[in-house]
């Protein structure tokens, strides 16, 4: 069903800057973008993917190892792996939605075995499909999107969005940071897959990932939900990058003198390991790992042992002290609104996918990381690239419509006090980092936080357009400012706890809170509800 | 974060420059440098594309360290990374290696 299509046409331009005449822009080059990418020009697009570091080490997976929610497609196994997740999810996925995932990602890990990415195969002679390692997985993307005909723009940031005179999407703009110079790419449609936002918490190949996407999309006018459902913490060694949190379920956690933290696990008791953070030091040791686990993990994940081969612990015998690292909605379920099956936004012309849009639909309130997302990016990568597809085919050409920037804070001339990335970040980082805000969350809290986010974003609106050299960095701050303050308006609205937002003022689950909570808005933020599917259908059939 | 570039090993092919997702290096007439090293992330990833494993990132990843290249070169940790996922000829076995059904079945 291949269709081979032409590639997107370079244009001339001034000297020096790029420019592009394509059917369906890309941002973002991580499994979902990738995926996105090849998936559009399958359906006969010409694709341009632009990516802000380098497509095949850029994101979260290209640095980890990741479980892939791969299911045979036998009706038994499927409705327990929908059923499993459910209670944790907080009863606010869909199953129609998750059906399809499930048969979406079998097609794609499948394509990717046909593909030659070295499944291992089980002692039974059965190819096991349920995991994927990062950088071999992402090598083997970039090299299909290539092959695909996709022209990929590496180091090439997305300042802005291009739109219309009637408001729908035309391209997108902005820089090459190894070049010192800008891209412009006219397209027809649009599709954001730039990942969801840590906040530069290191959290494990996570420091691209900080919200670009969702500003740019908040901008022209795209809706967000279930950012309430956006506060993970990893577990990693305290000094370490290298956040594995799967693999501390062997872990035993202890206080300085050596005694138990009560409750403390990686899974169901990591608020304990939390509030034990706050009074001091936590040890984590691997000790419940027999040899036979001790060696599956070596041969799963090199990269886990990276920090401890090089300081010399050994960490099945030995205690090393952990952090929890924010992973936000990386690892949370909020992100753009998608409102059909293709993965389209409320914008005309504009996709989401992967971590960039909500996971709701198939997590609900809770991911474990890996796993579900990693299926959502498969999935919603191929449907957000064909959606793209056919919408640019319906649509004329690009280059005859008009198309203006539609970026706003550090691109718009304000007053003459210069923009300070660095120290916006880091003010960002003071009101979503600490436990007390964002892990326990409650009403007070949050408010005072939410007034003193507000500020921030008051005074960085007005703030002169930033230097040339700090573009970036002034629109990362100023998305993971929007982040945080579409978080905690979201976190305010939902008075009650379910998946992984907990509210100490109303610890239970409270049926009257069983919707979605939609966020959008920059200078003015605002939340509404929305019902389930499977509610609004019941409703319309009475 | 990234500590080391060995100038005996580089050959200057720039493939760090290039695939550092958070743009740390910089071309230069000669061996690329660490130009921003407060941007490394500590993702190891510049290592394991490195061909000639001239490269090295500390695990630490908040604060720079004194590294003894010298001694680091006798040791086994110079290029581990990329030995262990099976990217050099030596190892290319280990490239279909994982045992994550094992650890955490379906």
């Amino acid at each position: 069903m291949t269709i081979r299509s032409g590639r997107a046409e370079r244009l001339s331009s001034a000297a020096g800057s790029l420019s592009f005449d394509a059917d369906v822009l890309v941002l973002g080059g991580g499994p979902a973008g990738t995926w996105a990418s090849v998936s559009a020009a399958q359906h006969g697009a010409r694709v341009v993917l632009a990516d802000k570091g380098f497509c095949g080490t850029s994101g979260a997976t290209a640095a980890a190892g990741t479980g892939v929610w791969y299911v045979d497609p036998d009706p038994h196994q499927r409705e327990a792996a929908m059923a499993t997740r459910e209670k944790q999810g907080g009863y606010l996925q869909d199953r129609r939605w998750m059906a399809r995932v499930l048969d979406r990602t079998y097609a794609q890990s499948n394509q990717l075995a046909d593909w030659g990415y070295p499944y291992p195969t089980d002692e039974n002679g059965k190819s096991q499909r349920n995991s994927l390692q990062g950088p071999e997985y992402m090598r083997l993307m970039r090299k299909r999107a290539k092959q695909a005909g996709v022209t990929i723009l590496d180091h090439s940031p997305a300042l802005e969005l291009l739109v219309d005179e009637s408001g729908a999407v035309a391209g997108a703009a902005g820089i090459q940071r190894q070049k010192k110079d800008r891209w412009t790419v006219r397209a027809k449609a649009v599709v954001i897959a730039t990942g969801g936002c840590a906040f530069l918490s290191k959290t494990l190949g996570s420091n691209v990932l900080t919200g670009d996407g969702y500003l740019l999309a908040a901008e022209v006018g795209a809706e967000l939900s279930s950012m309430e459902f956006s506060n993970p913490y990893a577990i990693s060694p305290a000094f370490g990058s290298v956040t594995k949190t799967l693999f501390y379920g062997w872990a035993s956690f202890s206080y300085q003198d050596g005694s138990r933290v009560p409750g403390a696990a990686s899974k169901g008791g990591r608020s304990a390991i939390a509030r034990a953070l706050r009074q001091g030091p936590v040890y984590a040791q691997l000790d419940k790992a027999d040899t036979d686990v001790q060696q599956s993990m070596r041969a799963s994940q090199p990269n886990f042992f990276l920090p401890f081969d090089r300081t010399g612990i050994d960490p099945f015998t030995e205690r090393f002290p952990v952090t929890l690292r924010l992973e936000g909605t990386v690892r949370g379920t909020g992100g753009l609104r998608i409102v059909d099956d293709s993965c389209a936004t409320t914008v005309p012309g504009l996709y989401a996918a992967g971590d960039a849009a909500t996971r709701e639909l198939i997590c609900g309130g809770f991911t474990g990381g890996g796993s579900h997302n990693a299926a959502w990016a498969m999935s919603s990568g191929y449907w957000a690239g064909q959606g793209a597809a056919d919408y640019a085919r319906q649509s004329g050409r690009a280059a005859s419509r008009s198309a203006s920037g539609a970026g706003t804070v550090a691109l718009r001339k304000g007053s003459d006090r210069p923009f300070e990335p660095g120290v916006l970040a880091r003010a960002v980082q003071d009101e979503v980092f600490p436990y007390e805000l964002n892990y326990f969350r409650e009403a007070g809290r949050l408010d005072q936080s939410l007034r003193r986010l507000n500020a921030l974003w008051t005074a960085a609106s007005r703030a002169d357009i930033a230097a040339e050299q700090d573009l970036l960095r002034a629109r990362e701050a100023a998305a993971m400012l929007a982040t945080a303050r579409w978080m905690y308006r979201s976190a305010l609205a939902r008075q009650e706890s379910r998946g992984m937002h907990r509210r100490e003022d109303f610890p239970e689950l409270d049926d009257r809170f069983h919707h979605y909570v939609t966020a959008g808005g920059l200078d003015e933020v605002w939340t509404s509800t929305r019902p389930l599917a499977a509610a609004a259908y019941a409703e319309a059939a009475e | 974060m990234i500590e080391v570039i060995d100038q005996e090993r580089c050959t200057s092919c720039d493939i760090c420059v290039n695939v550092c997702p958070t743009n740390v290096f910089d071309k230069t007439e000669g061996i690329p440098v660490v130009a921003r090293q407060g941007d490394c992330q500590t993702c190891f990833l510049c290592e394991l594309y490195c061909p000639e494993d001239a490269l090295f990132v500390s695990p630490y990843a908040d604060s720079a360290q004194r590294v003894d290249v010298a001694a680091l070169k006798q040791g086994p940790l110079m290029g581990s990374y990329r030995r262990a996922v099976g990217w050099t000829d030596g190892s290319y076995h280990l490239r279909s290696a994982d045992r994550s059904y094992r650890l955490f079945g379906h």
